[in-house]
């Protein structure tokens, strides 16, 4: 198809779907290039430094967000499957590194999707059923409420919504080492909303919160799901849009 | 063991040890009747909320206050200056208090040179901060809390669990058991049976007390009008019965103008409760004058600031524009896990959180900002725009906190800010998975859920594979 100059985006994976998840990684690639952008990957790309920020070590994190910085100086879109590290460069960073420093436009997957680009339908068509749970710092920090719900929407899936789909899973980062006496029936009060919905499939746009909602399940033996919203979608993408390079 | 740190939490006088949060979340957890009354709580109290905010009647009410707030702390020694002169011309005694100490000591010494042998209160945070009805206790003094709450409470000999609604940690059942005690023969369980006894029993205290104590929700620096929102007509009782009233008002109450009022109260009620307002809003304006035929023969008031001053001109300043209006408790999922007793201290919930290191300073409430996953949900329900859940960052990094944890930190930032080091971390967390058990991040994470595999390829070498080879 004739297009114009192809959108070029880097991709900021994030360590934990670099390091837990990649098909969430490889599912975020085809939906960007089925939405027509040319996708690059910033080898020297680490950790936004999040963790360290909200254990209180704002030196350790200044560390990692300069380098975080100087990675993606050189691009002018920089998309990233996770809700949670996007709000850490665009909420968190003006405090960290100073207001005045330049920072690359940094966008989550779906916000990008629709927001940005007004493309929720990106051709998938998936026959599905799931609930989702909308992570914190998505819906807050970024005010990202109806994008990931758009892309669903578009792709034919039904989303069969918890009594409360705002309500925190009880991840936190740090917190879900630091105190699980709390971490875990925060995920059980989510998982017991989310089973209750009947639908087989808990999605959302955070890994965190699916890895933790995840074992929690693991361990209770629940027969639950659990992906990302760009895994659900690019499953219904084309073979034209699998994996590898076109 | 478990029963002790509940009780701990629950009965704790100030300045008493405090066993760990960790401890104190574990306890509460395990409290059966505890986790019941939290499950009905969140639900009532955020529904109520969400209808009365969202009402059209009220469009720009949140950041209405937040502006009168923001002015009325940044201006707050001008305002209280003001205040002060306002309420001494309406014949109103004012004392001011640099410290919980201080306050105990003012109104002691007034109660003794009074004579007073009865106290009636109505709710007031404030004098839980001082833990004044104890020491009026010690000096002999009888003291009656007035709330149904607060009354509840008192006669459990417990500390209240939310700032609004005291006993809300307690069951139906629970309260009939206890005023069946109280009456000395069985009670029925329903509520309007339970309100007529402690009614009757508090109409013969409002009658022969000596002293009423309030709390004040709002003092107006230009007319020097108290206001006292609430809804069981007690705190009109508790300050206009007795011969004297003396009201314990911490110095952030104080709002510039009394025409702020028309802000500031439909703003605390419908977050508070979800009302549209109280069934009592109290407007006090000096005690008795001559021809009157009720109120105070004299009136008091005692300005808290016990640790308030310190804050200003800090990033902590904007805390003192909270109306204690509870919003932040009901919306917060760990206060819906916990409930208040285990945040230990006065104040619970992500304000509680944010203020008790602060207004304490000890060591003791240290892991207290470790209470919250983050989640931001206090702020975006806080109807003056406190950042709570930044704060509560920001007071993580003041913490003492263990040396590993920092040792870790400093290590780990230095070595993923070089992809090398950050790519070989990778591979080392794969092989060294069956040692991830024995590390206490990975023992922790293992507490109730299962270990993450890492991925046998991860993102960065399956694209350096598929993306960037010839």
């Amino acid at each position: 198809m004739a297009q114009s100059v192809k959108r070029r985006v880097a991709l900021f994976v994030t360590c934990l779907v670099d390091q837990v998840a990649p098909e969430v990684g490889q599912a975020a690639v085809r939906l960007l290039e089925a939405a027509g952008c040319e996708v690059v990957f910033p080898a020297g790309q680490t950790c936004c430094g999040q963790p360290a920020y909200n254990a209180g070590f704002p030196d350790d994190a200044l560390r990692l967000a300069r380098h975080h910085v100087d990675v993606f100086a050189p691009y002018d879109t920089v998309v990233t499957p996770s809700g949670s590290c996007a709000a850490m460069v665009r909420h968190f960073y003006p405090q960290l590194l100073g207001a005045d420093t330049a920072l690359p436009p940094t966008f989550e997957l779906t916000e990008f999707l629709v927001d940005e680009l007004g493309r929720p339908d990106l051709g998938a068509r998936v026959d599905a059923t799931v609930t989702y749970h909308a992570s914190c710092h998505l819906l807050r920090e970024l005010g990202v409420a109806d994008a990931p719900r758009a892309v669903l929407d578009a792709a034919g899936v039904k989303v069969s919504d918890m009594a409360d789909p705002e309500r925190c899973c009880g991840f936190g980062g740090t917190f879900s080492v630091t105190h699980p006496e709390m971490s875990v029936p925060m995920a059980d009060a989510k998982l017991d909303q989310a089973v209750a919905t009947g639908a087989p499939t808990l999605v959302a746009c955070d890994t965190g919160c699916l890895l933790h909602l995840r074992t929690r399940a693991a361990a209770r033996g629940l027969d639950l799901g659990f992906r990302h919203v760009a895994e659900v979608v690019a499953g219904g993408l084309g073979a034209e849009h699998e994996g590898g390079a076109r | 063991m478990t029963v002790t740190y509940v009780e701990v939490a629950r009965h704790r006088r100030a300045g008493e040890p405090l066993a760990p949060l960790r401890d104190r979340a574990r306890a509460s957890l395990g409290d059966e009747d505890l986790q019941g009354a939290l499950r009905v709580m969140a639900g009532r109290f955020n529904v109520g909320r969400r209808i009365a905010m969202s009402d059209p009647a009220v469009s720009g009410l949140r950041e209405k206050g937040m502006a009168i707030r923001s002015e009325g702390v940044a201006r707050l020694r001008e305002n209280l200056a003001r205040l002060e002169k306002s309420l001494t011309d309406l014949g109103v005694h004012v004392h001011h208090a640099a410290d919980g100490a201080a306050a105990v000591r003012v109104i002691s010494d007034l109660a003794r040179a009074r004579g007073v042998k009865k106290v009636v209160k109505s709710k007031s945070m404030a004098t839980e901060e001082i833990d004044l009805n104890a020491h009026l206790e010690d000096i002999g003094i009888e003291v009656v809390e007035t709330d149904l709450g607060e009354y509840i409470v008192q006669k459990a000999h417990e500390r209240p669990s939310h700032i609004i609604a005291p006993a809300v940690h307690k069951s139906r059942v629970q309260v009939t058991t206890l005023f069946s005690e109280l009456a000395g023969h069985p009670l029925p369980d329903r509520r309007e049976d339970l309100c007529a006894f402690a009614q009757e029993r508090l109409r013969d205290d409002f009658l022969t007390a000596d002293m009423g104590i309030s709390g004040v929700n709002f003092a107006c620096a230009d007319t020097g009008t108290l206001v006292l929102v609430t809804n069981e007509g007690n705190g009109r009782m508790t300050t206009s019965l007795p011969p004297i009233h003396v009201a314990v008002m911490p110095i952030e109450k104080v709002l510039p103008r009394f025409s702020d009022l028309g802000v500031m109260v439909p703003l605390l009620v419908r977050n508070a409760t979800g009302q549209k307002l109280s069934s009592y809003v109290s407007f006090l304006n000096g005690p008795r004058r001559e021809g009157e035929v009720d109120g105070p023969e004299e009136m008091h008031v005692v300005i808290l600031d016990n640790g308030r001053t310190g804050l200003l001109g800090t990033p902590f300043e904007p805390m003192l524009r909270c109306i204690r209006c509870a919003a932040c408790l009901n919306v917060c999922p760990v206060y819906g896990t916990i409930g208040g007793h285990a945040y230990g201290g006065t104040y619970s919930g992500p304000m509680g959180a944010v203020l008790a290191p602060l207004l304490h300073g000890g060591e003791e409430f240290d892991d207290l900002p470790e209470a919250t996953s983050l989640c931001g949900a206090c702020s975006s329900v806080c109807p003056v725009g406190i950042p709570l859940h930044e704060l509560l960052i920001t007071l993580r990094q003041r913490a003492r906190t263990s040396r590993g944890k920092r040792w870790f930190f400093g290590l780990w930032s230095r070595a993923w800010s070089r992809p090398s080091l950050y790519r070989a971390s990778a591979r080392l967390a794969r092989y060294g998975r069956p040692l991830a058990r024995l590390t206490p991040p990975g023992r922790r994470w293992a507490e109730g859920r299962t270990l993450p595999e890492p991925a046998r390829q991860t993102f960065h070498a399956w694209w350096a594979k598929t993306r960037t080879a010839p």
